[in-house]
């Protein structure tokens, strides 16, 4: 945010859209974004039980092609990237030497020689210095984001409103999977992926076409009560499905392991960026982790606030709020390994009183099926 | 929306004075800008309390806001249905849902708070 600071906001191209549609917009790492419009409790439990569509045309986009893409990428994640089929995702992560968090990114292998990367917001020009410094290989790198909005359909009616929209047949993409083809009649990326714990589909459309799509979608969704949702349920509903957010749960000085995400560390792929460090950290054991917590006292334990047991500073809270669809206040947290299992009673201090919490497993939401 | 027999701060509370003891609020202004409320904290009776001091917070699903006394005295009574109903605040902040009452100790100050129209002024509306 800094970086940019005095810079004006940047736009997607559904800015004009958002505000037409009363829209609170807010500063959000550079970028004037919609934070809520019905209201975020309405908005969550919209997609929770209905539809929703979100505009995250802020993400970044990175092309990578060329007979050295697949070297370049698997040299640059932990993940093992020959596992990836044509048309298949996979969640990984861009690491530094010491094994801490660059950015956390989903790779799309869209063909043998050509794999796509959606990376976050505020890290993208990062995450694209970072790829070429390492670029040895002579992999051809493009910073695709202005090339695309991106919009996110989630909800359990999510795959029927944009089944309206295209002649593609999306029952058989299965999740972390995705096509190319059309979402009424402009070319987009139809990925079944997302960031709230439902069922859903990721669009990537021109930036032209996204005004077109947004509207397309509003349309179909409607006989199942479809509504735009803003950033402010977005957070609410990763937090319940316990999915990271970067500067949260992962940072420059977290590991894939303290985040409890080790299944994207593969070792056995051969050598990766940040390998040593990580395999040292898993033989000696992570001395912190990521746990799931739900108030028991009252209060709201929030981001940044510190993790007390014993009486004694213990960790601090990377996300935390009210959980809408539980009706709780939950959050996750950095404590020491041991005191990390489920059921442990630890204190959130909240304006300098301790509050008691509980921490328990994570996610805190599971849709049905 | 706004009723001309409150007095109003630039912090976006509402006061209204009856006898010794003021009423004390949120503006819809506040509520409307904060979201969906989902907590409210609020002194124990018998606290003093200083004009323009942090007497409590108002928690929205995204943010934490503080709530600052508009005038000086004593907390003599506090709205407890607010703790199992936050989202009062959201439906009836000028009525049902008022926060504190304060006995004033200083009722000079109520003169130095916003009347209406200045309050109305000030948010633009």
């Amino acid at each position: 945010m800094s970086e940019r600071a005095g810079e004006p906001l940047r736009q997607t191209p559904l800015n004009a859209i958002h505000r037409g549609l009363g829209a609170k917009m807010v500063d959000f790492g550079g970028w004037d974004m919609p934070v809520q419009y019905s209201g975020i409790m309405d908005e969550h439990n919209t997609v929770r039980k209905a539809a929703g569509i979100f505009d995250v045309s802020h993400m970044g986009e990175i092309e990578i092609r060329g007979p050295e893409a697949f070297a370049l990428l698997d040299y640059l994640t932990p993940n093992a990237v020959s596992k990836l089929k044509d048309g298949q995702a996979q969640y990984s992560a861009l690491l530094y030497e010491h094994g801490g968090f660059v950015d956390d990114i989903l790779v799309h292998k869209v063909a043998g020689q050509h794999y796509f990367l959606c990376v976050n917001a505020s890290n993208q020009d990062k995450d694209y210095a970072h790829i070429r410094e390492h670029n040895t290989f002579q992999a051809e790198v493009e910073f695709a984001s202005e090339k695309y909005a991106l919009l996110a359909v989630q909800g359990p009616h999510a795959p029927a409103t944009v089944q309206k929209l295209t002649d593609t047949d999306l029952a058989p993409v299965k999740y972390y999977h995705f096509v190319d083809g059309t979402v009424s009649g402009v070319p987009a990326r139809i990925a079944r992926t997302g960031y709230t714990g439902e069922l859903g589909f990721e669009l990537y459309v021109a930036g032209g076409d996204a005004a077109r799509v947004w509207n397309a979608v509003l349309e179909a969704g409607a006989e199942f009560g479809i509504k735009p949702a803003g950033l402010g349920a977005r957070n609410t509903l990763r937090l319940e499905a316990a999915m990271a957010l970067y500067g949260h749960e992962i940072t420059a000085s977290i590991t894939p392991f303290e985040a409890g995400l080790g299944r994207i560390v593969k070792f056995e792929k051969g050598p990766f960026l940040g390998r040593k460090a990580l395999l040292e950290q898993h033989e000696r054991g992570v001395r912190r982790v990521l746990t799931g917590f739900e108030m028991t006292g009252r209060g709201i334990g929030r981001d940044g606030y510190e993790i007390m047991i014993g009486g004694a500073p213990a960790g601090w809270v990377t996300s935390g709020g009210p959980s809408p669809t539980l009706g709780k206040n939950i959050g996750m947290c950095y404590v020491p390994a041991a005191h990390a299992e489920p059921g442990r009673t630890i204190q959130v201090m909240i304006r300098n009183q301790p509050v008691e919490a509980v921490t328990r497993p994570m996610p805190f939401y599971k849709r049905a099926n | 929306m706004y009723p001309e027999n409150f007095h109003y701060t630039k912090e976006h509370e509402w006061v209204r004075v009856d006898g010794d003891t003021a009423t004390m609020g949120i503006t819809d202004h506040a509520q409307k800008e904060l979201g969906d409320i989902v907590y409210v904290d609020l002194p124990k009776t018998g606290t003093a309390v200083e004009q323009g001091k942090t007497i409590g917070s108002v928690e929205s699903v995204k943010a934490v806001s503080d709530i600052y006394s508009p005038v000086s005295g004593e907390v003599v009574e506090i709205n407890e249905a607010l703790a199992a109903a936050p989202e009062k605040l959201n439906e009836d902040p000028h009525g049902e849902a008022w926060l504190v009452k304060i006995r004033l100790g200083s009722p000079e100050e109520i003169t130095s708070l916003l009347s209406a129209a200045e309050y109305l002024s000030y948010i633009g509306e």
